[in-house]
């Protein structure tokens, strides 16, 4: 509804002025559709004996949602899937799945499927019979098994393996079939964790493209786990960033990027220069570099991605912060290149652009204020709490 | 990190494997409460508690002797079995010839093997070449017997060992016996020592084969075995049960080595 | 990557060794059963079948082999039912995992003779057993079938192969990956139908080893039975003894002891080409 849209919108102007911790649309997950969520997590929590690996999670997943939990390893994404799956419990908090308690069922009884980090596919068992163990286990009659079995297979392009045993195929094969294994059971909700991890980098990218078509075609909200944020970047209709057991933020990836919420995310997400600098009178500066910020004053930490800054053309036109830099390094990657730059008083830029064959000497670089995007700060939180 | 259950326990399973245990050691402990027992093996309940039977023991001279022929045996054993048991691991592990696949069988076949086929065919053997039977007779048994154990232990600390590290030895200059010495073995070095406490412990207790091939000197089971011929006395429970006592102390100590050396030992022998 | 020295040195001093003390003696072994006996006592070298036909024809010998093996068969059913499931309890279950493990694994370095003699004085007409029943008053005459039976020699040998059983079941269940475990109850399995169409299919290579090694050690023993079996309880491997001690007819216990090795040479190729056949890896 649009006037929730908004709120959301004016929240995020009111953390503009006050840079105060404002955690809630950023970070609890809300589902941005007016419809009631397909899971609701609430205030979930796990600890580990005395290590606390999730804290105060509330997130919610809408229906037909491809959303991914993005974090590092260690910031606790496995245990989180793995407690909406059922193969671990809650310290406290609870799961809700159409409005009734998901966490007090056993994992069989839950209306969720995964696909598991290397598929485990089951070595005894053919292809076939891998997809259709879920059907079978439901006694589901054997025609019926049979013609899921076959759509399921066809679905994933597997056909002529049906007869195969796991041992014989290649990764990337196995990986449909754990696709298909849990599909065929039509679940309400699919986890995958970290499904592509074990492919190589080309394999990859082509399947996950072929799993975000796969995710429109069969309307079944996904709960993706992963640590590479561009593949979050490229599948998912919304991120949750979990860092350190609590969420950062969650947002589209549009909007992760553009507009990242702390000095983490801007750096876990992309590349981006982080300005710390003092703002007075609505003008930050940092180092020489001074511009027009709304930010009340104090101290202010921004983020600038290496794109924004750009070579200066012609005279400086007037929002526009402009400043010399010399250039230091420069790194080939194809279209782009990342130069790193030192301006006046030592600061040290990254700065993206087209690729050029020799740069050298100093160069004058703009940008414009509006891409200085305030953040917060992020504490250095202990790696393990103690409770 | 260690990750919760969220399976459902079979109420009976815990309790099978109480029975499981308690059949196991039941006897075992008994045999150790009746050593103190005054009057004799059996008869419930034990009374007269008494420590006359480790006393008794203590005097045995015959059972001291037969406890020296078998550490002998032990030894000797030990000896041939590691001598013979290293290398053929090493061959199994890194060399191709042909009868290897036999070779195999044959090495661990004295495992599974009921131990009356070894020691009778190994009799048959010393019969036709003259040999009279003797210690020695038995430690050709128990060694033979045991190169399997040898050959498995190590051959599973082979499988740990990088062969990457044989190789930068080699690239860095040395030679293979140089590498042998300085990289191999020292690597394997809990295999080996984990081996021959196994052995060590087989043979002190190995019963099947000795019987076929004893000459005129007792190893212990055998001393043993002749008593209980005789008469039974509670002095069998007492040497018995400090026959237990040494193997617990033996086994633990090689399931901690087996440990140390890998964090969590293989479920095999 | 190895010189043919260091392979030479490897390999022949082990293979010399295994030839002279273990091929050579079967292969004396499998010459003495075609000779026999003068009535000087004298081992005669010379060729004949007669002893593989006394073999097909006397019936003693055929009834005790098919005792053995009734003997053997139970051993084997009852270590199976002790060992799988404590077993599985410890891979999939237990707590203290390690420590279980060596509870296990101690008894079976323990003196077979420490252990059959325990069972002896437990079981005897004054042992333990039969004076504790009656100290409770459940029965008032010691029972008979206890000791001296093949009940004793079951009983005993199952004590003694059980964990024999244990240790190669344990090995597969261990090995079974525990996300196949999650990833079936993930598909609607419950945990019983998670253990018949996973976990079991999967130890089955563990099952047969630890089967065969419990028919096979059993089948071949002799010591329990002296002790325990009385005249009842005599197996195929007391009559060898015999024959090679007080009987003194070196050439049919070779025969006999032929056969038995044949018999578990077949038994053993058979479990392992159905353990092949089920294992997945």
């Amino acid at each position: 509804m649009p006037s929730r849209q908004l709120a959301r919108h004016r929240r995020y102007e009111m953390h503009e002025d006050n840079l105060a911790i404002v955690s809630e649309p950023a970070t609890t997950g809300a589902s941005p559709s007016s419809a009631a969520p397909l899971l609701e997590i609430r205030n979930l929590a796990k600890a580990f004996g005395r290590t606390s690996v999730l804290r105060d999670i509330s997130l919610q997943v809408a229906e037909g949602e491809f959303l991914t939990i993005l974090g590092e390893s260690g910031s606790g994404k496995t245990t989180l899937l793995r407690i909406i799956a059922g193969f671990e419990s809650a310290s406290s908090g609870e799961i809700l799945m159409g409005g009734e308690r998901l966490d007090q069922l056993p994992p069989y009884r839950r209306r969720v499927n995964t696909v598991f980090q290397h598929y485990a596919l089951f070595p005894h068992l053919t292809v076939a019979e891998n997809v259709g163990y879920g059907l079978k286990v439901a006694r589901l009659p054997k025609q019926e098994v049979a013609t899921r079995v076959e759509q399921a297979l066809d679905m994933v392009k597997m056909t002529a393996y049906a007869a195969s045993k796991p041992a014989k195929i290649s990764g990337g094969q196995q990986q449909r079939i754990a696709l298909a294994r849990a599909l065929v059971n039509r679940p309400r909700l699919l986890l995958l964790d970290e499904p592509l991890s074990a492919l190589d980098a080309n394999l990859r990218r082509q399947m996950q493209l072929e799993l975000k078509s796969l995710q429109r075609e069969v309307g079944i909200s996904f709960v993706f786990v992963t640590h590479d944020q561009e593949e979050a970047m490229v599948m998912s209709d919304r991120i949750a960033l979990l860092r350190m057991g609590e969420l950062e933020q969650v947002a589209s990836p549009r909007e992760i990027y553009n507009r990242p919420a702390t000095a983490y995310t801007a750096q876990f997400i992309g590349h981006t220069n982080l300005l710390s600098g003092e703002v007075k009178d609505g003008v930050a500066r940092c180092c020489d570099l001074s511009w027009r910020t709304g930010l009340r004053d104090g101290p202010g930490l921004f983020s600038l991605r290496p794109e924004n800054i750009r070579l200066a053309a012609g005279t400086g036109s007037g929002s526009r912060v402009r400043f010399r830099g010399k250039i230091l390094r420069q790194a080939f990657h194809g279209a782009t290149e990342l130069l790193q730059v030192e301006c006046a008083d030592g600061l040290a830029l990254s700065i993206r652009t087209a690729s050029q064959e020799n740069w050298s000497g100093d160069v004058d670089l703009e940008f414009s204020p509006a891409d200085a995007v305030p953040v917060r700060a992020s504490e250095i939180r202990p790696a393990r709490e103690q409770i | 990190m260690s990750r919760e259950r969220t399976v459902p326990t079979s109420r009976w399973l815990p309790w099978h494997a109480v029975v499981v245990f308690g059949f196991l050691y039941l006897p075992i402990v008994t045999l150790i409460v009746y050593s103190f027992n005054g009057s004799g093996v059996g008869g419930f309940p034990p009374h007269d508690l008494t420590l006359n039977w480790y006393r008794l023991l203590f005097a045995d001279e015959a059972i001291w002797t037969s406890v020296l022929n078998s550490l002998l045996v032990a030894f000797a054993a030990m000896a041939i079995s590691l001598t013979f048991g290293i290398p053929a691991a090493l061959a199994l592990d890194r060399a191709n010839f042909p009868g290897k696949a036999l070779f195999r069988r044959l090495v661990l076949l004295p495992l599974i093997l009921p131990g009356i086929i070894t020691g009778l065919s190994l009799l048959m053997l010393f019969r036709e070449a003259g040999v009279k039977l003797s210690l020695l007779t038995i430690v050709l048994g128990h060694g033979t017997a045991l190169i399997s154990v040898a050959t498995t232990e190590v051959f599973a600390g082979l499988q740990k060992l990088e062969r990457a590290q044989e190789e930068a030895s080699l690239d860095l200059g040395a030679n293979y016996w140089q590498t042998f010495w300085r990289v191999t073995l020292p690597n394997l070095r809990l295999s080996i020592i984990g081996a021959a406490l196994l052995i060590f412990t087989l043979s002190m207790d190995e019963i099947a084969v000795s019987f076929f091939l004893i000459g005129r000197y007792n190893t212990l089971p055998l001393e043993i075995w002749g008593r209980l011929r005789r008469g039974i006395t509670p002095e069998i429970n007492a040497i018995s049960s400090i026959i237990f006592l040494f193997s617990l102390a033996a086994i633990v100590t090689w399931y901690r080595l087996r440990v140390g050396a890998e964090g969590k030992p293989d479920p095999v022998l | 990557m190895f010189s043919r020295a260091y392979r030479a040195a490897i390999t022949v001093p082990p293979l010399l060794w295994v030839a002279v003390f273990l091929l050579v003696p079967y292969a004396i072994l499998f010459c003495y059963s075609f000779w026999s006996v003068s009535s000087s006592q004298e081992i005669v070298h010379s060729w004949t079948l007669d002893n593989y036909r006394q073999l097909l024809q006397v019936n003693v010998y055929w009834q005790t082999l098919f005792r053995s093996m009734w003997i053997a068969t139970r051993v084997m059913i009852f270590s199976l039912f002790l060992g799988y499931p404590l077993a599985y309890f410890l891979s999939f279950h237990a707590k203290r995992k390690d420590l279980l493990y060596q509870l296990v694994i101690i008894p079976l370095w323990v003196s077979y003779l420490v252990r059959a003699y325990a069972w002896k004085t437990i079981l005897g007409s004054d042992g333990v057993l039969n004076t504790l029943l009656q100290y409770v008053h459940l029965t008032r005459h010691p029972l008979d079938f206890l000791l001296y039976s093949p009940f004793a020699v079951v009983l005993t040998l199952t004590h003694i192969y059980t964990p024999f059983t244990f240790l190669p079941i344990y090995a597969a269940l261990e090995h079974i990956p525990r996300n196949l475990v999650e990833a079936s109850h993930d598909l609607g399995a419950s945990p019983f139908q998670t253990f018949w169409r996973v976990i079991f299919p999967l130890s089955i290579p563990g099952v047969l080893a630890g089967a065969t090694f419990a028919f096979v050690l059993s089948l071949g023993d002799f010591l329990a039975p002296l002790l325990l079996g009385g005249p009842s309880g005599i197996m195929i491997s007391n009559i060898v003894v015999s024959l090679f001690g007080a009987a003194y007819n070196w050439p049919l216990g070779a025969a006999i002891s032929f056969c038995m090795l044949a018999l578990v040479l077949g038994l053993l190729f058979l479990s392992e080409s159905l353990e092949k056949k089920w294992s997945f890896r």
